[in-house]
């Protein structure tokens, strides 16, 4: 095998896992600490470390497992030395205490959802929670996403610090609200997702790559807890108005990237298996006996939706 | 992790003779729940903010000011500091003060040496 072909290789998997697994490489690694920033650093030098080695010894049978030892290893490192002592004693304790309970199995617990869970946190300004969780879950950097929310790159870089250092300093835990506090919390989760998929859905031209990959990840992100807390109708309920809205994406915009309005969109554009699909995710939600804001939301887009097969929207259901 | 509840309230509410028994209550009822949960290191009510002098440093030495630092209707008076596992359980007992129903809590960790 040809150095070249080795070097690209390395680089592909490298990028395959940091697709699927950053989110959940930096809530493990910061999970116990809260230090999300000090996770976010020992993953990106494991990552370099990574392109380097893969490229010389070949790609790691479990390349999430490689990534996670090196990083926390690098964590560990970075407290010895920066910490005050008794401060340094803590966050290491912390780390002992992680690597004891994830044990000699290859799995990384899943811990996204907490970590979720901390970035909508209620002591967290609601402005910055969906930026939050996009560059901790999915390792959006922070110039990405000020072009998304159309503001300086200094700025968002600032208020992102600032809400890391806000959930490490003050307690936030990384923990699942309990049964009463919980839809109240989960809202506050679902809204900062819903708010990355507007972002990403209101492009003005209809032109804006970035911005319409916005809506693609936060549809990501609505299956990401659907799988997650699947018993919760409106986490359903807001994957089902996502869907239904992003399969109208293509009827939206005239050549000219003018808006049409729904009732002049050609429903013949509109993407058939994402209205099938988000259908059925309603009609699960509707089964657990709870409604709520999205599911309602969804169910006016479903009442639309019917124009796809030949028949006037149901203004009496609307 | 141990925060500090600061309490502001509305000093006009709590003028000479105008402090209600019950609202006293409250609050002596708030600490013995702090106390039975084990969580409570320590607090104090303070006199009103007309009996502040504030130092602010000068060019030499620091200038002595009549009032607090800070003139606004809501004024700092009194804090409870409480050691408890993270935020949540802070903003819990927080939102059992009795400064919640009339004036303001503010929650912040103490700092760890």
């Amino acid at each position: 095998m040809g150095a070249t072909s080795r070097a690209s290789q390395a680089r592909e998997a490298a990028e395959r896992v940091a697709r699927h697994s950053y989110g959940k490489l930096v809530a493990y690694l910061s999970a116990r600490t809260r230090d999300i920033a000090g996770a976010e650093d020992a993953l990106s030098e494991a990552f370099a470390a990574a392109l380097d080695q893969w490229d010389a010894v070949g790609i790691p049978a479990n390349p999430e497992a490689w990534l996670l030892t090196v990083a926390r290893r690098r964590m560990v490192d970075t407290a010895r030395q920066r910490e005050t002592r008794a401060g340094a004693a803590e966050h290491l304790k912390l780390l002992a205490d992680e690597l004891r309970d994830a044990g000699e199995g290859s799995d990384i617990p899943d811990e996204r959802l907490r970590l979720m869970f901390a970035c909508a946190h209620p002591a967290i300004d609601r402005q910055i929670r969906s930026p939050l969780i996009l560059q901790t879950v999915l390792g959006f950097d922070a110039a990405t996403i000020a072009g998304c929310y159309l503001v300086s790159p200094t700025t968002m870089g600032q208020r992102l610090v600032r809400a890391k250092t806000k959930i490490k300093q003050a307690g936030i835990a990384f923990r699942l609200p309990e049964h009463l506090e919980m839809p109240e919390r989960l809202d506050a989760v679902l809204e900062a997702i819903y708010a990355a998929f507007t972002e990403g859905w209101s492009d003005p031209a209809g032109t804006e790559q970035r911005r319409r990959e916005l809506a693609q990840e936060a549809l990501w992100l609505g299956r990401l807890v659907a799988r997650l807390l699947p018993d919760e109708p409106e986490v359903l309920g807001l994957l089902a108005l996502m869907l239904h809205l992003e399969a109208r994406r293509r009827a939206r915009r005239d050549h000219q990237g003018g808006y049409i309005p729904l009732n002049d969109q050609d429903p013949s554009k509109w993407d058939t298996m994402l209205i099938a699909e988000a259908e059925d995710i309603l009609l699960g939600a509707s089964h657990r006996g709870r409604i709520g804001r999205y599911q309602l939301e969804a169910a006016v887009q479903s009442a639309h939706a019917i124009r796809r097969f030949g028949r006037a929207p149901d203004w009496t259901v609307l | 992790m141990k925060y500090m509840l600061m309490i502001y309230r509305d000093e006009a509410a709590f003028a000479p003779g105008q402090t209600s028994g019950a609202h006293s209550g409250a609050y002596i009822a708030y600490a013995d729940a702090l106390k039975a949960a084990g969580v409570l290191i320590g607090g104090d009510r303070l006199q009103p903010s007309s009996t502040a002098s504030t130092l602010r440093a000068g060019d030499g030495a620091p200038e002595i000011l009549d009032g607090p630092y800070a003139d606004t209707k809501e004024q700092f008076g009194g804090f409870y500091i409480i050691d408890v596992p993270d935020l949540d359980a802070a903003l819990q007992w927080a939102a059992r003060c009795p400064a919640t129903t009339q004036g303001a809590v503010e929650v912040r960790p103490m700092w760890v040496v």
